[in-house]
């Protein structure tokens, strides 16, 4: 089933309650989302995609998984 | 072999390896597609993977590096990103600074254009 962009906001907001978050897209199955956190410096962006992905709790998961593609930006605040 | 044996074997005996849905001269996937083109523009020697012949690779990957989504790129056997990255590190000149770090032999002038192209 696609998502909605709130829904993914919701689920980056329990893991990253503090950053700046825009998800777009429309067909809620190929979405984009950027995720500006504090808890991202010092990391490198495998790190930092890593954990978004893992905020996202398996919607990526597999055949089924809900959300087919997330073209993900993410950083520490400037 | 089992595909954890078969991964941990490709990406140790190649220099660049990109796992990708299709292949570098037919990606089958708009992601797939975006990192093998700057592959081949950057004339980049490495070995394609299709993980659409194989559904064990295909979940094998995912299993091996942790991470959720294909195309990933391997050098000198370290998972360095996906699509996003691989795009990120392109323009900002890291993918150069990485290829030359490891001995991968790539096209300087062919990667100043894609960021010229790019430029805003």
């Amino acid at each position: 089933m696609p998502m909605t962009t709130h829904e993914i906001e919701e689920l980056l907001r329990e893991s990253f309650p503090d950053a700046q978050i825009a998800v777009g897209g429309d067909d809620g199955v190929h979405m984009s989302a950027m995720v500006i956190d504090e808890s991202f410096r010092g990391k490198n962006r495998v790190q930092q995609q890593r954990a978004v992905y893992a905020a996202l709790k398996g919607k990526m998961d597999g055949a089924n998984g809900e959300l087919h593609a997330l073209a993900l930006t993410t950083k520490a605040p400037e | 072999m089992s595909a954890q044996d078969q991964i941990k074997e490709t990406v140790s005996n190649n220099d660049v390896v990109l796992f990708m849905k299709g292949t570098k001269t037919m990606p089958q996937c708009g992601f797939s597609s975006r990192v093998a083109g700057v592959l081949n523009f950057m004339g980049v020697d490495y070995n394609d993977v299709n993980v659409l012949a194989d559904e064990e690779l295909r979940q094998g990957i995912k299993d091996f590096s942790d991470w959720p989504t294909i195309p990933q790129l391997y050098i000198k056997g370290e998972f360095v990103g996906g699509c996003d990255i691989i795009t990120e590190m392109t323009l900002s000149g890291e993918l150069d600074t990485l290829f030359a770090d490891n001995g991968v032999k790539f096209d300087k002038d062919a990667a100043d254009k894609i960021r010229e192209a790019n430029a805003e």
